[in-house]
């Protein structure tokens, strides 16, 4: 199949979509101390495209059709549409468009599905998708101006816009899924994290950002700063539960507040092939679907049920999850649901958020440049998936198959036919 | 060597920051380090004592960590658009004896010597400005990146009357050949052009360029290749000895034909190159030490900072009224369409960026006009120098007319009709009939009376004199006159106007020839005056070139025009008598329009008088009882010279003699190393002599003589 666009008001027939690139930056702590206290947020976007860039040097920058980026904050040095200025920043030609997009933490993700959609109508040949959240210049909800009848018709629970405290309700309402448990899961995210780093699975997808501090002068950020490699249970145990007294929830089965940006490259198959572009993983479906705000950590449950029916799949036809660890809680909820153990050697096998970090619009792709790199080193698996809660209650999925599997049914090539 | 001067304070002490990165690759530890004077970019990193202090103690630990394994590079940088503006100047400027001068030059090399000497390769990430002792920095590393907006590259040292001394004299000519050396370290200097980043890189002054949004990341990588070998920067030969000789004596040749030794800097510094084929970086940097000693101790150099500084801070004018009386000027008109007309509308339309309605008597007139400007436009927008859309916008804001009514919705009129008072008077008139009571009355004269040229006036007070030089686009000076009843408003909306069309403006009082015409018609005045008495014509030519003058007076004539260099000179010697020589010759050249001069030999070399015209002149011939040789001739001009700025100063034509040099230095192109002209005054003795008194304290732009 190629885009139809052979005489004029021809219908489109719909292009598969290939994931070709995918890098981020190093993650930093959202504090004044962290990596990226004097970084600009748009500058950590245009080093990535510049970057993604610098590793495919085969595709022609002005065959970019468009540029998304996320923020869930976009003002400052977050805002003046995000996707256009990042481009014209980056040195891309003047003639590449670009938007910005706001799903809060799944808005890589979106930038992502916004613009494969595109690009399987034909409308689009390439483009770059990604997010940025630079939590220490944003905090979270900075600026935000919720209306005031969330809480007056009680459209919303009140503990709706606090994350932490949704995760909080998601172990009311599931007694079973104990603070043990979660704890337990976060240790083994910064084991699994700590392996993945050792076994150079995490420093090939980053991008070296210069930082400059007046007090320090510059210095370069080639590695996360949040992971805490040898945590224990015991360590985490007794840590403070800032969300609820006597709660669950810590900075030991939660994610940190992280700086960090990514970005990846997507194309049409056909595309992808004329200009000799990898494509590492194809997109098979995708859904988002909407959940009780107040327990939002459940969106991940319904949204891969969506997508999966969307691709004909059951849960057990995937071989690989990259699942967003905003809290271990909310993780465990989703492990439950499909039956799955907690140490589930499919899930997060380089570890997740709670080690690495979560810089909120970001995250979405660091799930997918993950993905693509476990592919690569699971040929037997066919298909995998990426999940994330949203906050106000949603999830998020999108369903990949691998290029390296034997059965893989391939992509949308020059020739049309597949 | 800096962008940075003001009067004496203390230093700005820039810090040496290091950090450790791990290269890529397995290529070990780079230890990068940041000059950074922890102050915003409006005050540019240089480098005084202290910083030379801190640097040396970060490069010598640095020096011990590669020589205990523990690092692989190290490379330097600087805080944000900034590499280093270079040696802090008012240090330089500030130094009392030889020895101590002496030991500035020993000081900046034996911690720039330690990049050559680190034990690991080592690298400058040049991010942004790099300016003498911080360019210097730069080559004294072993490998240089440049990022693509690092907007000047330069050794602008021998412009301010010293020599890149802390081993860019030796280490350039070795890097890019003698040849582009000289471009480098005498001729970018003389001409104020610095490099823009690609052709520093491609002249092999840099070793890579990279792109600026991920400059020092692309640099760190680039360092990555080169430690592990994967990069390999090759090195040229040393250029042979004929060739390297060659260009030498071609310099030295060329340099004897436009300076004519009047100022020791570039002499040194050629030496220096000439020198640093053959010699070791031992005795390299000793002569560079030895030059810059003697260079700091000289006059020239004391001059050359203060007239640095008065053309920076020149900006903001001294005797402005408060800024904001301006008026706001929204619809420009100029009175006539000449070539001065035609050049002022072409530069209001595009620095202000307002209508500008040119007026001519007839239509061919006024057609000329637009002519100029839209030949002008499209040269500049098919040169790359002006784009299309602004080119259209200033040619569809300039708007020619015979009909003197159309001035009626300007705010602000100048008028650059003939030099004639009786004329510019029946201009003004006219106009007052028609503009709004508020419009601002500006005149270009050069000579004329502004207070005469408004007395008239039923609202003289909105009267000011707006003298321009040509070319306008170039010349960066303009003369404010401020009349007898000229206004507050009225003079800083020609100050306000000024600024807006990035020109320096002085302010001056209504007096004849202002400052620049004054002495420049002067000058020339004693020069036919000596002619005339019988010196050769070729003597005369000759006799200033200590003064280091940018040409001969002849050329200088030949530049200006005899014809107006005549009618400027007589009219100030009617207004201020015979200290303003009148030539017969002179008259009978221009009536005959004679060329005064012969052609130039070579580009770049001014060109010398005709010997011939020395017919028109006296008796027709040189000789005879008033005959001067070269030194009577530079006599009599700087005791007029003197003589004249003494009346200046008396009547008030400038607050002091700072103006008088900023007029001279961008009204007439007079060399820094003379300070414009009242330092050489001072320095010679020739104020003490004449006026019985210094014109500027001792000390300020000399060596102070209880020191020298």
């Amino acid at each position: 199949m190629t885009v139809a666009s052979k005489g004029s008001g021809s219908r489109r027939t719909v292009r598969d979509v290939v994931f070709v690139e995918g890098v981020r930056t190093p993650f930093g702590k959202a504090r004044p101390d962290g990596i990226y206290a004097h970084t600009r947020a748009d500058d950590l976007a245009v080093k990535a495209v510049r970057e993604l860039l610098r590793r495919r040097p085969e595709l022609p920058t002005d065959r970019i059709d468009e540029v998304a980026l996320a923020a869930t904050t976009q003002t400052g040095d977050q805002g003046l549409t995000l996707g256009r200025s990042v481009a014209v920043l980056a040195g891309l030609p003047k003639s590449v468009p670009g938007f910005a997009i706001d799903r809060m933490c799944a808005g890589a993700m979106t930038a992502v599905t916004t613009t494969a959609s595109a690009i399987a109508i034909g409308a689009q040949d390439v483009t770059l998708a990604g997010g940025l959240e630079h939590m220490g210049h944003h905090p979270m909800g900075e600026g935000a101006d919720p209306n005031p009848r969330f809480v007056a018709e009680k459209l919303v629970d009140s503990t709706a816009l606090v994350m932490g405290a949704t995760a909080e309700n998601l172990h009311d309402r599931f007694p079973h899924l104990t603070k043990e448990r979660a704890d337990a899961y976060g240790v083994a995210s910064q084991a699994k994290y700590a392996k993945a780093l050792a076994n150079g699975d995490v420093t090939p997808d980053l991008v070296p950002i210069a930082l400059r501090d007046p007090q320090q002068g510059w210095g370069l950020a080639t590695a996360d700063e949040l992971p805490r490699p040898g945590t224990t249970v015991e360590d985490i145990a007794h840590l403070k539960t800032p969300f609820r007294p006597g709660g669950k929830v810590t900075a030991g089965n939660a994610s940190p507040l992280t700086d960090g940006a990514a970005v990846s490259l997507l194309a049409a198959g056909d595309v992808a092939a004329e200009l000799g572009l990898p494509a590492r993983m194809r997109l098979v479906s995708f859904a988002y679907v909407g959940v009780d705000p107040e327990v939002m950590g459940i969106g991940p449950i319904p949204s891969t049920e969506k997508a999966l029916a969307q691709a004909s799949l059951s849960i057990e036809d995937i071989g690989l999850f990259e699942i967003n660890e905003a809290f271990a809680v909310q993780v465990l909820a989703f492990l439950d649901h499909f039956g799955m153990p907690d140490d589930d050697e499919r899930v997060n096998q380089y570890g997740g958020a709670i080690a690495v970090g979560h810089p909120l619009a970001a995250s979405g792709v660091r799930l997918m440049t993950q993905l693509a790199r476990q592919f690569e080193q699971h040929p037997e698996v066919r298909y995998g998936l990426t999940t994330m809660c949203v906050g106000l209650g949603m999830g998020g999925t999108v369903v990949w198959e691998n290029p390296h599997h034997a059965d893989y049914s391939g992509h949308t090539t020059t020739d049309g036919e597949n | 060597m800096s962008t940075q001067t003001t009067t004496p304070r203390a230093e700005r002490v820039t810090h040496s920051l290091v950090r450790d990165v791990e290269l890529s690759g397995g290529a070990g530890t780079l230890a990068l380090l940041t000059l950074d004077n922890g102050l915003d970019h409006t005050k540019p990193t240089t480098l005084g004592p202290g910083g030379i202090a801190e640097l040396t103690a970060a490069l010598t630990a640095l020096q011990a960590r590669a020589a205990r394994g523990e690092i692989a590079a190290v490379a330097v940088t600087g805080k944000p658009y900034f590499l280093a503006a270079g040696a802090d100047l008012t240090q330089v400027a500030g130094v009392r004896t030889r020895d101590e001068a002496l030991e500035l030059g020993r000081s900046g090399h034996a911690a720039y010597r330690l990049l050559g000497e680190m034990g690991v390769p080592t690298f400058a990430y040049v991010n942004g400005l790099a300016l003498g002792g911080g360019l210097e920095v730069a080559l004294n590393c072993d490998y240089r990146t440049v990022a693509t907006d690092a907007p000047a590259l330069a050794l602008p040292e021998v412009g301010l009357g010293l020599v890149p001394g802390w081993g860019g004299a030796y280490l350039v000519p070795r890097l890019v050949g003698i040849e582009k050396a000289m471009d480098v370290i005498l001729t970018r200097p003389s001409a104020n052009k610095p490099f823009k980043a690609k052709e520093a890189f491609e002249i092999g002054l840099a070793d890579a360029l990279f792109e600026a949004p991920d400059f020092l990341e692309s640099s760190i990588r680039w360092t990555a290749d080169v430690v592990r070998g994967t990069t390999v920067v090759e090195r040229r030969e040393l250029d042979p000895a004929p060739v390297w000789d060659a260009v030498v004596a071609g310099t030295r040749k060329q340099l004897d034909a436009v300076v004519h030794g009047s100022r020791p800097a570039p002499y040194r510094a050629l030496d220096l190159l000439a020198a640093a084929r053959t010699a070791t970086k031992d005795e390299a940097f000793a002569a560079e030490d030895e030059a810059l000693a003697d260079l700091i101790m000289s006059d020239e150099m004391r001059a050359s900072v203060y007239a640095f500084q008065l053309v920076s801070h020149g900006k903001r004018p001294a005797g402005a009224p408060d800024p904001k009386l301006a008026r706001p000027v929204t619809s420009v008109g100029i009175v006539g369409a000449g070539l001065m007309a035609a050049q002022l509308a072409l530069l209001f339309a595009q620095r202000l960026g307002v209508p500008v309605t040119m007026r001519d008597l007839d239509a061919e007139r006024v057609q000329h006009g637009l002519d100029y400007v839209r030949t002008t436009v499209e040269k500049l927008v098919t040169t790359g120098r002006m784009s299309k859309d602004t080119g259209a916008k200033v040619l569809s804001s300039v708007h020619g007319t015979t009909d003197i009514t159309e001035f009626s919705r300007c705010d602000f009129v100048i008028e650059a009709v003939t030099e004639v008072l009786g004329l510019k008077k029946k201009v003004f008139a006219e106009l007052e009939g028609i503009i709004g009571p508020d419009t601002i009355l500006a005149t270009n004269t050069s000579a004329l009376s502004v207070t005469e040229m408004a007395a008239d006036l039923a609202h003289p007070e909105r009267v000011v004199g707006l003298h321009f030089f040509n070319p306008v686009a170039q010349m960066p000076l303009v003369e404010v006159v401020r009349a007898e009843k000229t206004s507050d408003e009225a003079l800083a909306t020609a100050f306000a106007v000024s600024k807006a069309l990035r020109k320096t403006a002085v302010g001056v009082a209504d007096r004849p020839g202002f400052v620049v015409n004054r002495l420049l018609v002067l000058l020339l005045g004693k020069i036919v005056e000596a002619v005339e008495n019988g010196t050769s014509v070729e003597v005369a030519d000759r006799a200033l070139r200590p003064l280091g003058l940018p040409m001969g007076p002849f050329a200088l004539f030949d530049l200006v025009g005899p014809a107006v260099g005549l009618h400027v000179l007589t009219s100030l010697r009617e207004d201020l008598g015979d200290r303003f020589p009148s030539s017969p010759g002179l008259e009978k050249l221009v009536a005959e329009g004679t060329k005064v001069v012969l052609p130039a030999p070579a580009r770049g070399i001014p060109a010398s008088v005709d010997p011939a015209i020395q017919a028109y002149f006296g008796t027709g011939e040189a000789g005879g009882p008033g005959a001067l040789d070269e030194a009577g001739v530079l006599d009599a001009v700087l005791v007029a010279l003197t003589t004249e700025i003494g009346h200046m100063l008396d009547e008030g034509v400038v607050q002091g003699p700072e103006q008088i040099d900023l007029c001279m230095i961008l009204g007439a192109g007079w060399p820094f190393h003379d300070g414009g002209i009242t330092p050489y005054l001072d320095r010679t003795g020739y104020s003490e002599k004449v006026l019985g008194r210094r014109l500027l304290p001792d000390g300020i732009a000399n060596v102070p003589a209880q020191v020298a």
